[in-house]
């Protein structure tokens, strides 16, 4: 094992663009888990908001406030510290339909590519129609339903669009996986479906799903900035990036640019490092991609 | 003494999918009526080429597959009536070897979980004595003790189907089905893995059922030589006759196959016109005679029955 761990090692320390996407998945998500050490005020606490202070460009600008380093918005919040607290908005969203999408649509891949017959025509008939609908169609389908707001509806009106990607892609692994030999061979010692399922076919048909997830987790953060853009994501209580780059639109013109382009530019940048991660993850992982050295 | 295993008109058929409407199920007709015994210590070879239905036997003797008609009596109980948690006990007493020795270990388990798996199944002994019994069976398969902590990547070919070897004896079983053991393998290997299949066989007293398309493998640790073509076994009889005097045209076409340093070669090259034909619509009456250089005209319409030439050697076929 150490030896496969140590090629991962080298092959990550090779690869600069890996290197860059983790750093930059590191930085943003330490920077959103300490947002409440690190920013400057607490954008949400109304009783420090002063409207005197709304729309300040940044520091550096000729009408810049040194407290504010990339300015405030309408009401008078630091962008800073509204894009740290936005962060942790995004990423717990990400984390948490991944999760919990995730451990779904892994459970029903399996079941599915297991078991075969009435239960894999049901729920991959299921799978391709919610896949005919685009995810973003969906979620704010499901939201006008649920007739109210909260991170918990959003976290659940996302994972409905997104099981099914988890789920087809577990489903393909498992039907490869189990026909190996070695599959046989625990059946033929008298294995029940609780081990072949857990000890045997579980481990090795998942790391494409390790891919997945690395994909999907900058899919739910730009759909959940979507849906707050669009004003049916999280509640206005809560800071996001999407509702922040919506509210900015409307200063555009007045020259307001420092309202949309920060938080605007960190998500950009997030979903980057993450796609770059999770590229390199899939070379990595994928045994059939023969990397060039 | 009644034998260790019989298998009484083994038949497996698959069903065909072919498409929503169609009207008339079809069948792939992998084994038809196989019949055989086996004797405690002894080993029976089935060969045969490709798509014949040798691993299809074997894999439905051990019950992996659902088989459509017949018997398989091991130890005097008939397999075919038995449910999964009676057949679980069972299991401990046949086992199977593979093929393939990369897809047949299960890459993420170091070599002592997947030589200790089939105890844990069964909650043999406690996790030292699993321990100890991995440790013994290495050293019966020709690797160390040592190498119980290490995963399957880290080993060749052969190490690795001796790896396969030890977990199939972990539950000293009675009956090992080896599904061409051998064949993967570089030649200078396969006569170290086919002699420690010998020696292991004298030690436990195992009865093997070795599937394989190498006639020279076959004839070096077989008692008994069965030889199927299209499904059906067409000759049985002790490895000596089945060398020495093939009776079915089919036995001698593959015996000339092999390749020989004799000049004066004791059969004529017959090489087989066609293909093997199609096993979901097998041809009427006897399955060989497309491709029969001694074909009669009633062999497309009787079916022959087995016919025993000398004691103990049967052929299936009319010119008999």
């Amino acid at each position: 094992m150490s030896r496969r761990k140590n090629r991962f090692l080298y092959d990550f320390l090779r690869d600069p663009a890996a290197i860059a996407g983790a750093v930059i998945m590191l930085v943003f998500t330490a920077a959103a888990v300490l947002a409440p050490l690190l920013a400057p005020q607490d954008p949400y606490d109304l009783e420090i908001l002063e409207l005197g202070d709304s729309l300040k460009p940044p520091a550096w600008e000729a009408d810049g406030d040194p407290q504010f380093l990339l300015g405030t918005d309408d009401q008078g919040r630091d962008i800073l510290s509204t894009i740290l607290y936005g962060l942790r908005t995004s990423l717990s969203v990400g984390f948490s339909v991944m999760l919990l999408a995730g451990s779904f649509g892994v459970l029903v891949g399996l079941l599915a590519g297991y078991y075969g017959g009435v239960l894999d025509a049901v729920t991959m008939r299921t799978a391709d129609t919610v896949f005919a609908f685009s995810t973003t169609l969906l979620a704010i389908l499901f939201l006008g339903l649920f007739k109210q707001s909260g991170v918990g509806i959003v976290i659940l009106a996302i994972c409905i669009a997104d099981w099914v990607r988890y789920a087809r892609t577990m489903r393909a692994s498992v039907l490869e996986v189990k026909e190996e030999a070695y599959i046989t061979a625990a059946k033929a010692t008298g294995a029940n479906d609780v081990h072949l399922l857990l000890v045997h076919l579980l481990p090795n048909a998942l790391p494409p799903i390790f891919v997945i997830m690395a994909v999907d987790l900058a899919a739910i953060i730009m759909l959940e900035a979507t849906l707050s853009f669009l004003g049916v994501g999280v509640p206005i209580t809560k800071p996001s990036l999407g509702m922040m780059i919506a509210s900015g639109k409307n200063y555009i013109y007045a020259g307001c640019w420092w309202l949309i382009v920060f938080p605007g530019a960190t998500l950009v940048l997030f979903v980057l490092g993450l796609n770059l991660f999770a590229d390199w993850l899939r070379e990595e992982l994928n045994p059939r991609i023969q990397r060039s050295r | 003494m009644a034998p260790l295993l019989e298998v009484r008109d083994l038949t497996v058929h698959f069903p065909v999918r072919r498409s929503l409407l169609a009207r008339q199920r079809q069948y792939v007709h992998a084994v038809d009526n196989a019949s055989f015994t086996l004797a405690e210590g002894e080993t029976l070879g089935l060969v045969g080429e490709s798509g014949c239905g040798k691993t299809t036997t074997g894999l439905a003797v051990l019950r992996l597959i659902p088989f459509t008609s017949g018997q398989v009596i091991f130890q005097g109980q008939d397999l075919s009536s038995l449910n999964r948690a009676e057949l679980r006990h069972f299991r401990r007493e046949m086992q199977i070897i593979f093929q393939d020795p990369y897809s047949s270990l299960n890459p993420r388990m170091t070599v002592q979980r997947i030589i200790s798996d089939p105890l844990k199944i069964h909650g043999q002994g406690n996790y030292r004595e699993r321990a100890e019994r991995v440790a013994y069976l290495l050293e019966k398969v020709g690797l160390t003790p040592e190498q119980a902590s290490r995963y399957p990547h880290e080993f060749s070919g052969g190490q690795r189907q001796r790896i396969g070897i030890a977990r199939a004896l972990a539950l000293s079983p009675k009956l090992i089905v080896s599904d061409e053991p051998v064949s993967a393998l570089d030649v200078s290997i396969q006569a170290q893995i086919i002699n420690l299949l010998i020696d292991l066989q004298k030690e436990f007293s195992l009865s093997y059922i070795l599937i394989s398309h190498d006639l020279a493998v076959v004839e070096y640790i077989c008692d008994h030589v069965a030889v199927m073509y299209l499904g059906q076994i067409v000759e049985t009889a002790p490895y000596r006759d089945i060398y020495t005097d093939p009776r079915h045209p089919y036995t001698q076409a593959l015996l000339s196959a092999v390749p020989t340093f004799d000049i004066s070669a004791k059969y004529e090259m017959s090489v087989l016109a066609g293909d093997v034909p199609s096993p979901i619509q097998p041809p009427p009456g006897c399955r060989f005679h497309p491709r029969c250089p001694i074909r009669m005209d009633e062999c497309n319409r009787i079916e022959p029955a087995m016919k025993e030439v000398t004691p103990g050697h049967f052929a299936a076929c009319l010119a008999l």
